[in-house]
C-alpha cells in the first residue's frame, strides 16, 4: 500500500471514531471536542478528493464558527457542577434498528451498484473553477445565499435578545 | 488516485450518516441533537465531493457541498438562538421539557 493509501484509511478511521465519540459520549462537552475531530477528518476527506478550496472552507466555518458557536452554547446552558450527564439518551434499542437497516439498505445499494466512473478531476487548484461557477452558472444562488445569510444576522438577533422579545409582547 | 476508490468515500460518508442519524434519534439535549445534524450534512457533502471527482471533471458538485456549508452555518446559528431562548424559557434544554403546546 502507497503512502496515500494508509493515510486515507487512518483519516477514514479517525473521522469515524469521533463521530461514534459524538453519538454515544455521556458528555456535551466530549460530543463538542469529537464533533471538532470529524469535522478535521471531513476536511483531510476533501484534500484527498482534490477539494483544496473546500478543505479549508471546512475548517474556517464548521470549526472556527459552528463548533464554537456550539461550544458556547454549551457553556450558556449549563451549570458546570453537574456537566457530567449533560447528554443523555433515550430508546437506544429502537434507534439502532433503525439506524442499523437503513445502513445495511444503503451499503447493500454502494456495492451493488456498478457506479460509472468518469476522468477523474485533477489534482490541482479548485478555486478558478469555483469562481467561475460562483459568478456564471450560479450566480443566482449566490445572491440568494447571501439573502438568506442577511435574513438569518436578522432573526438570530431577533430571538436572542430580550429588549426585542420583550417589546413584542 | 490509486487505491483509493469511489466506493471507499461513499463508505465514509454512509458511517457518518448512520450516527448522525442515531445522535439525532436518542439525544434528548437540543444542541447533540444539533450536533447529529451536522454529522449529517458533512456525510451528504463527502458524497457530493465524491461524485464531483469521480463523475467526470466538474466541480458542481464542490459547489454545492459550499451551499451546504453555508446553510449549515446558517441553521446553526438560528438553531443556537432558539436553544438559548428555550432555555431561558423551560431553564433547561432537555427537549422533553418543551412539551408546552402537547396537550
Amino acid at each position: 500500500m502507497s503512502l496515500a493509501v494508509v493515510l486515507f484509511y487512518a483519516f477514514a478511521i479517525f473521522t469515524v471514531v469521533c463521530a461514534a465519540g459524538v453519538a454515544f459520549s455521556p458528555n456535551v462537552v466530549y460530543s463538542a471536542f469529537a464533533l471538532m475531530g470529524t469535522l478535521l477528518g471531513v476536511a483531510a476527506m476533501y484534500v484527498f478528493l482534490a477539494a483544496d478550496f473546500l478543505a479549508l472552507a471546512q475548517v474556517l466555518v464548521y470549526i472556527g464558527g459552528i463548533l464554537v458557536l456550539m461550544l458556547f452554547a454549551v457553556m450558556l446552558t449549563h451549570r458546570i457542577a453537574n456537566v457530567n450527564i449533560s447528554n443523555r439518551s433515550v430508546g437506544r434499542l429502537p434507534a439502532l434498528l433503525v439506524v442499523g437497516g437503513i445502513t445495511m439498505i444503503m451499503g447493500r445499494a454502494i456495492y451493488r451498484t456498478s457506479w460509472v466512473v468518469g476522468t477523474e478531476l485533477p489534482d490541482g487548484p479548485s478555486t478558478y473553477a469555483i469562481g467561475t461557477g460562483f459568478l456564471g452558472t450560479y450566480v443566482l444562488p449566490f445572491e440568494l445565499a447571501s439573502f438568506v445569510l442577511l435574513a438569518v444576522l436578522v432573526g438570530a438577533v431577533a430571538i436572542s435578545r430580550k429588549e426585542l422579545r420583550d417589546a413584542q409582547g | 488516485m490509486v487505491g483509493i476508490s469511489l466506493e471507499h468515500f461513499l463508505t465514509v460518508g454512509l458511517l457518518l450518516f448512520a450516527l448522525g442519524l442515531y445522535t439525532v434519534l436518542t439525544r434528548r439535549n437540543a444542541i447533540g441533537i444539533l450536533m447529529g445534524v451536522e454529522l449529517i450534512l458533512n456525510s451528504a457533502n463527502i458524497n457530493y465531493v465524491a461524485f464531483a471527482r469521480y463523475g467526470g471533471s466538474s466541480t458542481d458538485g464542490q459547489i454545492f457541498a459550499i451551499f451546504v456549508i453555508m446553510l449549515a452555518a446558517a441553521e446553526a446559528a438560528v438553531g443556537l438562538a432558539i436553544v438559548l431562548g428555550i432555555y431561558k424559557n423551560f431553564d433547561s434544554i432537555d427537549v422533553e421539557a418543551t412539551d408546552t403546546l402537547r396537550y
